[in-house]
């Protein structure tokens, strides 16, 4: 327990000033450019290894703009991201919650502690912030909404739903768990590290208790997908690169093209999504140890790249231009590339997710599969028909949950709330 | 080990309700080193202190603890009740302690090991004016102690139809019995809880002993009898021993129950730790395994914590309206939710928790969230003016 009420001097603010943790990792790479200067060989191959360098790990992410925050954003190391039920059918309750969570939500991303903070309040009443991230850095975290096609079955929403927002079809092979799909709404928190995302999603889990209440969540590591183009893509958990040819958050003209919903995308109804962007989420189990029981050539064909580069079958770099043809049918690069799908493209930013063991002693884990696009129809149903139908890797994947959501645009300012354009009458 | 916890929120709580009734948390007595600080050198014999005459008002207690065991140090009423306290003073730390006082006679007590009644100091309080305490809340702590010792005087006769069931063999009796027995403790359970010793034996589950104790001769009270009941489904000369030993610690609650140590916000923080008790026990299945009677101690805790908060509502709502707003609605839904599970809402009969699936387990886990996260601030909002 702390002290009494009466010794109490230290501001309400509990924001996270640089930790000890923090000035050592800045100090550790301080030493690697150090010995960048020192001996060149040496610090090549590390360049490759380090996707960012360690100091930028802590910033933060500005919270406002144009578009949200989590998605063209430069992928973190760590997710958490949970689906809610709404329980309240108190349109204006629920409003008021989407005001807090705005609140509460800028706060964390710039590094400080909700509401009044952590400690230093009354002794005989919780704190408004559950303390665990406080002298952490911001981490770069980013907290991102989305809507679901249930949500707009209540407080009179039904006409606002945007055509976009299709329910997903049934794709073969899918294996849903209904109580780990869906939501009226999701939170996306992205960190560089996992207490941060941890502890944002913890706190406004709180904050909401009684208006919506967690349907499920998930916790995720190593970015599997890239959107920094100079940067090495990440491999999932089959120790491949996928996602080489991903957007990236600096390529203005194809996030306009693909991901962020234009103006003339919108009707009158939708006009509130101008900015936004639609999310799916997909649990993508993978049968790990059958996987790695595989020969390696088969690995490669199934991917249609090679384990070592990431290359595409018959190229030398991972980045080179693929050659479909050169690939297997079958072949999940060939199989999801935009030139197989009419062009579709999306953007990925999954991450791998392993809740220990399944209780057969096997690895309860894959990918957790997020992307982002402008149409839902274009992008994610257009690709995953053609996986679905043919994909090798089928055989060693199956996807067990599954959600969609319209992710509003951004939050432009400080008087301004998640989902505003959707729920205020005016809009 | 939850009698441990609400032992020290009871504490902070006293401490601060005085203290933050005149909102005077910030004062920097302490240090200039003023007349309302009293320096408090505590040891394992000896406990000084740098005054023993000192204004009304605002005190603060700067307490050292030089001695080798866990002390606790109480500003005393002469009567022994107390005006506020301090706990889990370590050795070599020091701690401090504030209270409001009126001008009178105290003591000041330590107590090493946290055991007895402590090393005392006289202490005069002079002059000045002391803020005077909510009559309402002292009306509100009275209501409650009434209605803990009325559970109590209640559940006895229940307990003993219960007990004598058990002696006499009866299994059907005795099953039937069982969960109406439990009803006043459940509704009441941090009051008991407080005392510490009693809960142990009472209210304990297999998985509540330690290491080294063995469940044959150390396993006592309800849910041994439960399991007897309803998964051994036997009634032997032990189980009629147990039924007995029952009988005699639940007396001992009756006469004690009376005497437990109630605040305003330990009332308030009681309440919150009875849906805690829903959260982590009953909502899982775990409380009555063999049974399935977690309903019946659901709703009885739900009670309870409802009491509490019917009492301090006028106050509560004077401080903090959208709270009991809030509190009043998800008390409503969490009843009209505990009713779907029963046929007559007159009777304790509920549905038996093996026969509630997984979603209405997590919609039940949901309400309970929804109440118990506005509960925690309930505290708050009988403390700040």
């Amino acid at each position: 327990m702390t002290d009494t009420a009466a010794d109490v001097s230290v501001g309400s603010d509990n924001a996270r000033t640089p930790s000890r943790r923090s000035l050592l990792a800045v100090g550790g790479a301080g030493l690697a450019l150090g010995a960048a200067a020192a001996g060149g060989a040496v610090a090549v191959t590390r360049t490759g290894d380090d996707p960012q360098p360690v100091a930028d790990s802590g910033d933060a992410v500005s919270f406002h703009g144009a578009h949200q925050a989590g998605i063209a954003t430069a992928v973190q190391d760590r997710l958490h991201f949970a689906s809610f039920d709404v329980k309240t059918d108190d349109r204006d309750e629920f409003v008021q919650l989407l005001k807090d969570w705005t609140k509460a939500a800028s706060r964390m991303t710039e590094g400080h502690a909700v509401g009044e903070g952590a400690y230093g309040g009354l002794p005989e009443a919780p704190p408004d912030d559950t303390g665990e991230a406080l002298g952490l850095k911001p981490s770069r975290l980013t907290l991102t909404i989305g809507f679901g096609p249930s949500l707009f079955e209540k407080f009179g929403l039904a006409d606002r739903r945007p055509e976009a927002l299709v329910d997903l079809p049934k794709f073969p092979g899918d294996n849903l768990d209904k109580a780990r799909s869906d939501g009226d709404l999701c939170i996306q928190a992205c960190a560089d590290d996992p207490q941060v995302a941890v502890h944002a999603i913890r706190n406004l889990a709180r904050i909401g208790f009684g208006k919506v209440a967690v349907r499920w969540s998930q916790l995720g590591f190593g970015k599997t997908s890239s959107t920094t183009p100079d940067a090495q893509t990440p491999r999932n958990l089959m120790g491949f690169k996928d996602g080489t040819r991903n957007i990236a958050g600096t390529e203005k003209a194809r996030l306009d093209e693909h991901v962020w919903v234009d103006a003339k995308d919108t009707d009158a109804n939708s006009s509130w999504m101008t900015g936004g962007s639609y999310l799916v989420a997909r649990r993508i189990r993978m049968n790990i140890e059958t996987w790695d029981r595989t020969s390696l050539q088969e690995q490669e064909d199934v991917f249609g790249r090679d384990k070592g580069e990431g290359a595409p079958v018959g190229k030398a770099k991972e980045r080179d231009e693929p050659f479909l043809k050169a690939m297997k049918p079958d072949a999940h690069v060939r199989l999801a590339h935009p030139d197989s799908n009419a062009g579709a493209t999306i953007l990925r930013r999954g991450y791998s997710f392993t809740d220990g063991t399944d209780g057969l002693g096997r690895l309860e884990a894959g990918l957790f599969f997020l992307a982002y696009q402008k149409d839902v129809r274009k992008g994610f149903i257009r690709v995953q028909r053609n996986l679905s139908r043919s994909d090798a890797l089928n055989e060693y994947i199956q996807h067990v949950s599954s959600a969609v959501f319209a992710v509003p645009p951004g939050v432009r300012d400080s008087g301004d709330w998640w989902g505003r354009a959707l729920f205020s009458k005016e809009a | 080990m939850r009698a441990v916890r609400l032992t020290v929120v009871t504490a902070a709580a006293t401490a601060a309700t005085l203290a933050a009734v005149t909102g005077c948390t910030q004062k920097s007595d302490a240090k200039s080193g003023g007349d309302h600080v009293v320096e408090v050198t505590a040891t394992d014999d000896k406990c000084d202190v740098s005054k023993t005459e000192f204004p009304a008002g605002h005190v603060e207690l700067s307490i050292e603890n030089k001695g080798s065991k866990v002390t606790e140090v109480y500003v005393l009423f002469p009567d022994d009740r107390i005006v506020s306290e301090r706990e889990n003073i370590g050795p070599g730390t020091k701690q401090k302690l504030t209270a409001e006082v009126k001008a009178g006679s105290y003591e000041i007590a330590c107590k090493p090991g946290m055991k007895g009644d402590g090393i005392r100091q006289k202490v005069t309080v002079t002059g000045g004016k002391a803020v005077k305490r909510d009559a309402r809340l002292d009306k509100a702590v009275a209501a409650y102690r009434t209605y803990a010792q009325e559970q109590a005087d209640e559940t006895l006769p229940k307990v003993t139809t219960f007990t004598d069931a058990v002696r006499k063999g009866d299994l059907k009796a005795a099953q039937a019995a069982y969960a109406p027995s439990r009803i006043g403790w459940e509704r009441t359970e941090p009051v008991a809880e407080s005392f510490g010793d009693i809960d142990p034996k009472v209210d304990v589950r297999a998985d509540g002993l330690e290491e080294g104790q063995d469940p044959k001769t150390d396993w006592t009270g309800w849910h041994r009898l439960e399991k007897a009941l309803w998964q051994d489904k036997k009634i032997g000369a032990r189980e009629k021993e147990l039924a007995t030993q029952l009988d005699k610690d639940l007396k001992d609650w009756q006469t004690r129950v009376g005497k437990a140590d109630i605040t305003p916000t330990s009332m308030a923080n009681g309440a919150k730790e009875l849906l805690d008790e829903v959260a982590t026990g009953k909502v899982t299945g775990e409380e009555e395994r063999y049974s399935h009677t977690d309903l019946v101690d659901f709703k009885a805790n739900v009670e309870g914590a409802e009491k509490a908060y019917d009492l301090l509502k006028p106050v509560a709502a004077e401080n903090d309206a959208a709270l009991t707003k809030e509190l009043d609605k998800q008390f409503a839904a969490l009843d009209t939710l505990l009713d779907k599970y029963r046929k007559d809402k007159t009777s304790y009969e509920f549905t038996s928790y093996d026969k509630v699936g997984k979603a209405d387990r997590k919609e039940l886990s949901d309400a309970v969230n929804a109440l118990a996260e506005p509960l925690s601030k309930l505290a708050a909002a009988v403390v700040v003016k």
